[in-house]
């Protein structure tokens, strides 16, 4: 629920340059910590914490047939369920249109930036490839899904590793040596504007203050590979500008926790 | 003879033995089960003579009548205002008790109390099913001015507030600011940018360690440091 | 391995090799683990990990599910998608999970007071991002935990495990590989008022004879008591002031 008082006051704040819980307007939470491998049912996994932000991230492996369009290469899902676990705003029932929109910029991201080297995942032409899902599940969300999420994702791919196959069934007991064919690293970096100021990483209050976000997400090689624009208010092309130069500058700090 | 299992302060989780024998008896938060004394929830021991009680450590707020609260206008209504009171039970703020000036029939309440206003208001009544009534009409009860809101945890409010509100008093002086605390657990506080947080901190300080012995000397060491280091 | 000699392992007593028959696998509880929560807690056995997150007592809508004389719980289980041992598992509450959330309603309902907060609803949020087996049980443990710690009155905790029976052998908290065995074997999971020792959850998947069904059942009353302990340590060591 939009909170006036509270808005006001995140503007009044920012005005002189401060933040709710004093940390600098382009400043992430500390620590910011990503543990691969968190969940041993998954082929791949990631617990990301930022600040009281918690997600965990799961990706699990399957040999389906490949869709009529892209016969020779792996299929990608990702799937977010905002679940009431992580906070008392989230019902439970079908994912809503935040989930959903959540799953899209994650899901673009990985897919725009090419990260998976989907034509290795062919294992026969139109016939069967891997198929690779990913589920992003909140723990508590205390602010910033989108990034501690795309986070998450990009480091519990990196862990997976492949299931048993014998061609004709995955044995998910075995677990193979086998790590997924990825290529340069995506980063996603969201900026929001508030007032005529320009922060990352909100805590909660100020997410429900925002009046636009945008989502930057880049390959380490400086390629843009996905934007999403969030939020009511335009943005100018000097917005534009200066999120993108900060998504990209934030983006080697969140790079840095990958490793 | 009975017998205290538990020490005074002691921590206790629910179903866990307090005392044995009948000489004990079973304040709040405790039952009887024959001969034992048992927890009834989560909390801490406090033993007064013969009556052991625990005092609450979590839990949502409960409006009960005469509380000071401090709660947010959700929505205009044709005889008053609806309130939040962050508990289970929003509250009505009728009419005659919104304000001592005339409100004349079909007048546009907002111009009182709009959507998003917080009020420090006084509970009137509570019934068996827990609808609640405010006052706005007494000293000490208005609309707040802009400022920071945050919310505390409703049991630890009498610790935050200390002894005629010594702990609260204290804060205020330190950073120059005015504060607000209502029995529901939201905080109000109007400090200077560099103040701010410095108040945030040492309610959490009250917050997490308000079972402690010497913590109004451990909070004016915090705010000591704060307001030094702060102030330059 | 042929039928056969399967079918001759089988027929031989069961005899654990890596824990006794009473003893359950490792157990980890922590509570406090979700801050936005009323009320939370984590409880892992073997690889089988709850989270439980408690909201409330808070405003019930829709109106007529709410009950005027006191506060209603409202359980819901599910398994996080990547927590199966095999395929992904479809999101969101299936047959199985509701069935689930209904029992551990049960279970921890005897020893919740809601009398207080007439109309309004508790909110109990159960979910596994990893499971092996004794998964409801481990819900149970990690919601009574969550309750207690969200400051709802209740008379007791709630302890519980899944016994079983493997051949005529009655166990403690089964593993998967031992609820897979072939073989007549009973899956029974189980729940326990920790101070009068009642029963609040019982079921039972398998064949057994009665009188090892009975033998489990006292064998899983006293893991329940060491789970107690466990449940009860870890709600002192978040309350307990870190000097």
């Amino acid at each position: 629920m939009n909170d006036r008082m509270i808005k006001e006051h995140v503007e009044t704040l920012l005005k002189k340059d401060r933040r709710l819980d004093g940390r600098k307007l382009t400043e992430y939470r500390k620590p910011i910590s990503v543990e691969s491998g968190f969940i041993e049912t998954a082929e791949g996994s990631a617990r990301v914490i930022i600040g009281d932000t918690e997600v965990l991230v799961g990706v699990k492996m399957g040999v389906e047939t490949p869709y009529p369009d892209t016969p020779n290469k792996g299929n990608l899902m990702v799937n977010a369920e905002l679940t009431p676990l992580s906070s008392p705003e989230f019902e439970s029932g079908p994912p809503g249109i935040q989930s959903i929109e959540l799953a899209r910029v994650i899901d673009r991201a990985i897919r725009e930036s090419k990260f998976i080297d989907s034509e290795k995942l062919c294992i026969e032409e139109g016939e069967k490839v891997w198929s690779v899902m990913v589920d992003i599940s909140p723990v508590n969300d205390a602010g910033n899904l989108f990034d501690a999420g795309a986070l998450g994702a990009i480091a519990a791919l990196k862990s997976a590793r492949f299931p048993g196959y014998d061609g004709e069934r995955v044995d998910y007991k075995k677990h193979t040596d086998k790590k997924l064919p990825l290529r340069k690293t995506p980063i996603s970096v969201t900026v929001h504007k508030i007032g005529d100021k320009l922060i990352v990483d909100p805590i909660s209050d100020e997410e429900k203050s925002s009046d636009a976000r945008l989502t930057v997400v880049h390959r380490e090689d400086g390629k843009m590979c996905a934007l999403q624009k969030g939020g009511t208010m335009p943005l100018s092309s000097d917005d534009i500008a200066k999120m993108i130069d900060l998504g990209i500058e934030k983006g080697k700090e969140l790079a840095k926790a990958l490793e | 003879m009975g017998k205290l299992i538990v020490k005074e302060k002691e921590v206790v989780v629910p179903g866990e033995d307090l005392a044995e024998g009948m000489d004990y008896l079973p304040g709040d938060g405790c039952y009887r089960d024959k001969e034992k004394v048992r927890a009834g929830r989560l909390g801490l021991v406090k033993i007064g003579g013969r009556l052991i009680k625990l005092l609450p450590l979590s839990g949502k707020y409960l409006p009960k009548k005469n509380d000071i609260i401090i709660g947010k206008v959700i929505e205009i209504a044709m005889m008053g205002w609806r309130i939040d009171t962050n508990s289970a039970y929003s509250a009505m703020l009728p009419l005659r008790d919104a304000t001592s000036e005339y409100i004349a029939r079909g007048a546009n309440l907002s111009q009182y109390y709009s959507i998003g206003d917080y009020v420090v208001a006084k509970v009137t009544n509570v019934t068996s099913q827990n609808l609640v009534d405010l006052t706005m009409k007494g000293p000490g009860l208005f609309k707040l001015k802009p400022g920071r809101i945050i919310k505390v945890q409703p049991s630890k409010v009498p610790r935050i507030i200390g002894k005629s509100g010594s702990m609260v008093g204290m804060i205020k002086d330190a950073t120059n600011s005015k504060i607000m605390v209502g029995q529901n657990g939201i905080a109000w506080i109007d400090a200077s940018p560099e103040m701010e947080l410095v108040v945030v901190d040492a309610i959490r300080m009250i917050e997490k360690y308000s079972h402690i012995d010497g913590l109004t000397d451990k909070v004016k060491e915090f705010l000591d440091k704060a307001v030094k280091k702060d102030g330059k | 391995m042929t039928k056969l000699l399967k079918r001759m392992v089988n027929k031989m007593v069961y005899k654990r090799k890596d824990r006794k028959e009473n003893e359950t696998r490792p157990i980890e509880a922590k509570v406090g683990v979700i801050k936005n929560a009323d009320g939370s807690a984590m409880f892992k056995i073997g690889k089988t990990t709850a989270l439980a997150a408690v909201y409330g007592p808070r405003d019930l809508y829709p109106r007529f599910l709410s009950d005027p004389t006191k506060g209603i719980l409202r359980v819901s289980y599910v398994m996080m998608p990547f927590a199966g041992a095999g395929d992904r598992v479809r999101p969101g509450p299936n047959r199985r999970s509701r069935e689930i959330a209904l029992v551990t309603e049960q279970a921890l309902m005897p020893v919740i007071d809601l009398s207080e907060f007439p109309n309004s609803v508790v909110d109990v949020v159960i979910e596994l991002p990893q499971t092996d087996a004794g998964t409801r049980c481990a819900g149970i443990c990690a919601a009574a935990m969550a309750l207690a710690d969200a400051g709802i009155k209740m008379k007791d905790l709630i302890s519980s495990v899944a016994v079983g029976c493997l051949n005529g052998t009655p166990v403690v908290d089964l593993s998967k590989e031992e609820e897979d065995l072939e073989g007549e074997n009973a899956d029974v999971p189980m729940a326990v008022i920790s101070g009068s020792g009642e029963v609040t959850l019982l079921q039972l998947d398998g064949e057994v004879e009665k009188e090892h069904l009975l033998r489990a059942i006292e064998m899983g009353k006293e893991a329940c008591k060491k789970i107690y302990d466990i449940q009860k340590n870890a709600l002192k060591k978040k309350y307990g002031v870190e000097k």
